[in-house]
């Protein structure tokens, strides 16, 4: 994994970034205007979101049944489990099974789990070309890019981008972009079905990811719009399933929350073009061998937190991505995690630990507006997880990493926020004091500078400081109703 | 220790050791949930409103067709003619027939049949024109058909490859009104294949394009009862 750069540096770069900026702000209104009317359209909304988060909040609390059941229903159904501790352990094992084939490429499902695991990179590692075949992805993957939205990753790019990056690259790659492309929509979405066709049609290993797993009956399921899915998941001789452990849920009869909140909540429709259901093999229809591969990668550390295990509840609509006023003027991009947005700023830096500096910084990409609460699905309340990761950051505390309870020191930078944090306590716990200091603070208001000196200065360079009132809360009550409170 | 043991001890940490385990409460079919999944609230709608037949079929047309999926309507005698002139408008030379489709509803095309057999190839699937199938049943709330592999409907890959899918949906015994009642008829062991219009894309600039690996044209027959 590259070193990114926190989120405020990267995030004022992107800032100045005026195209980005445009193609952000257009996409992210058009589909939040759109989700609002679909999802308006379901009188019982509040409760099938509610149920949503009981399902998976139940499963959460008995994972380990779950995927243990489930493990039996693949198994019975034809198919092979295999259990990831961390992304080294997923790569190497979807490295073995596709050498096992005796192939050299593989045909790929956008999938959240293997771009965080950096299964591409391993498969090249191993001389395995992986093409993606998703349209967004592919031009992610032309463009030597990274994704930069859950739902749509080439949200950041314009169609004028897009047709540069196919006249340059789609040769490289096999089938060339046909002469004299232009920047149409269509055509440019026809030049894409020709040069991802022929890798369909050839592929005998396809990687995908699941939106779900059902425990139940060993189901899973794949929500996509294009078709490539379909042909990934139906075409070839062997498919493997890299799928995160959180989502598994009970029973088959529990989709039928996910299969109406999903679609409205994430591309704003009442049911998105093709939705493929398979358990394990069936005989003559599909690929003859299934694998799936249950990865943890961080999620068992995130489980343990019992604020922040709550993240796991997320279905990767993506919807809180496009309310966010950050997401909007950043991008996904400045995140440096695959999960961008508010989602990401909670799942990072609980999936990957607080260690560097962009995890670190993560929790704090946020105004903490609530936006991202309301249109979630599942009820995920992001701003009290951003507060408690943040209280976690600056203050140091239990964690678990790896499996193991560790305690991690309060993170640098953080000193002057801390002394604040002490010197508000102490003078909150004594009101007599209390009431000196905001007797002197409204004498000295004169004197109340622009900018704050010392390590508060930081804070002052995007902020104004207050205005300091002439007389406290507590002085004015007093003289309004005449007994001190 | 093996990954699945070394996971499966995180989890029961992080959760808090519990005791073992209550008699299992009765999941959805009848198969023992753990504790709790019971209390799941359930009080969402099983349907979002009350129609009559023709009703559902009105909406499942109207939702099918906001998604550029064309519907047409007829019933048992003008079956064979639509299906020969939806082809024959198509220009179709050659049409994908899986086993257990009713032979009548071909019977006036002119076009020549190529079975759906597994030892077909990807290439050989893709030079075929249109693609003709029932389905399981419909759902009107969001205008999907959906495909389990059951007689008339073949493999999964036949309605992808092809560019023209024509689907006959039995109006109204096949089409329900809803998600939770759609479910509730499908059996999970079968592949199932959810269609909701014609394959499309968003990803450039979020203009939505139809058309990018599955068919580019879907067509619903609405097959209603016959007159006589």
């Amino acid at each position: 994994m590259p070193a990114f750069p926190p989120f405020p540096e990267a995030a004022r770069q992107a800032v100045g970034d005026g195209v980005l900026r445009a193609n952000l702000r257009h996409a992210t209104h058009t589909i939040r205007d759109k989700r609002a009317r679909a999802v308006a359209e379901l009188a019982d909304w509040d409760r099938l979101r509610a149920a949503g988060k009981a399902v998976k909040d139940h499963t959460l609390r008995h994972l380990d049944h779950y995927l243990v059941q489930l493990e039996e229903a693949v198994t019975a159904a034809g198919g092979t489990v295999h259990w990831a501790v961390d992304a080294d352990e997923a790569n190497r094992i979807v490295t073995a099974l596709v050498l096992a084939t005796g192939e050299r490429e593989v045909v790929k499902v956008k999938s959240m789990a293997t771009q965080e695991i950096g299964l591409n990179e391993a498969l090249a590692a191993a001389g395995i070309a992986a093409y993606e075949t998703d349209l967004a992805e592919l031009i992610v993957q032309l463009g030597h890019d990274r994704p930069s939205h859950i739902l749509v990753p080439a949200i950041h790019r314009n169609r004028a981008e897009i047709r540069d990056i196919f006249r340059t690259e789609m040769g490289r790659w096999g089938r060339p972009a046909p002469e004299g492309l232009g920047d149409d929509p269509r055509e440019l979405a026809e030049a894409a079905r020709l040069h991802l066709r022929e890798k369909f049609l050839r592929a005998k290993v396809a990687v995908s990811g699941a939106n779900f797993m059902v425990a139940e009956t060993g189901t899973l399921v794949v929500f996509e719009s294009e078709g490539n899915g379909r042909m990934c998941l139906t075409l070839p001789e062997t498919l493997i399933s890299v799928v995160g452990i959180e989502k598994v849920v009970p029973t088959f009869r529990d989709l039928e929350v996910f299969l109406q909140t999903l679609p409205r909540s994430s591309t704003a429709e009442r049911m998105n073009p093709y939705t493929t259901l398979w358990t394990g093999t069936t005989e003559g229809d599909g690929p003859a061998a299934f694998h799936l591969v249950l990865l943890d990668n961080g999620r068992t550390d995130t489980l343990a937190d019992a604020t922040g295990r709550q993240a796991l509840r997320c279905i990767r609509c993506s919807a809180c991505l496009n309310v966010c006023p950050v997401y909007e003027r950043a991008g996904g991009h400045a995140y440096g995690s695959v999960h961008p947005g508010p989602i990401g700023a909670i799942l990072s830096p609980q999936l990957r630990g607080t260690a560097s500096a962009i995890d670190a910084s993560l929790p704090y990409a946020s105004t903490l507006c609530g936006a991202c609460y309301e249109v979630c699905p599942v009820a995920i309340d992001i701003p009290e997880v951003l507060v408690h990761l943040r209280e976690r950051i600056a203050q140091g505390g239990p964690v678990t990493r790896n499996g193991v309870r560790v305690r991690i020191r309060p993170a640098r930078g953080h000193t002057a926020e801390r002394a604040a944090m002490r010197a508000a306590r102490l003078l909150l716990d004594h009101p007599g004091a209390l009431s000196t200091a905001t007797r002197l603070l409204a004498r000295a208001r004169r004197l109340r500078p622009r900018r704050l000196p010392g390590p508060g200065r930081a804070w002052t360079d995007t902020r104004e400081l207050p205005e300091l009132p002439a007389e406290s809360f507590r002085a004015w009550w007093t003289r309004e109703r005449g007994t001190p409170r | 220790m093996s990954s699945r043991d070394r996971i499966l001890a995180r989890i029961r940490r992080a959760v808090g050791e519990r005791g073992p385990d209550a008699e299992g409460e009765p999941g959805a079919s009848g198969r023992a949930g753990a504790p709790g999944y019971a209390r799941i609230p359930r009080d969402y709608l099983r349907v979002h409103g009350v129609r009559t037949p023709q009703e559902s079929a009105d909406l499942l047309a109207a939702h099918l067709a906001e998604y550029r999926a064309a519907v047409h309507r007829t019933d048992r005698h003008g079956l064979p003619a639509l299906l020969a002139g939806l082809l024959d408008a198509r220009g179709a030379r050659t049409v994908l027939v899986p086993p257990g489709l009713p032979p009548s509803w071909l019977s006036r095309a002119g076009q020549a049949r190529v079975a759906d057999r597994a030892a077909s190839t990807a290439r050989e699937l893709d030079a075929v024109d249109s693609v003709v199938t029932g389905c399981a049943l419909a759902v009107a709330e969001t205008g999907s058909i959906v495909l389990d592999a059951g007689p008339g409907q073949g493999r999964r890959r036949i309605t992808l490859i092809p560019d023209h899918h024509v689907c006959v949906v039995r109006a109204p015994e096949q089409v329900v009104d809803s998600v939770p009642l759609a479910l509730a008829l499908l059996d999970p062991a079968r592949p199932l294949t959810w269609i909701s219009g014609p394959s499309a894309t968003s990803d450039i600039e979020l203009d939505r394009v139809e058309g990018v690996h599955g068919p580019r044209t879907l067509e619903v027959v609405l097959l209603t009862a016959a007159e006589d």
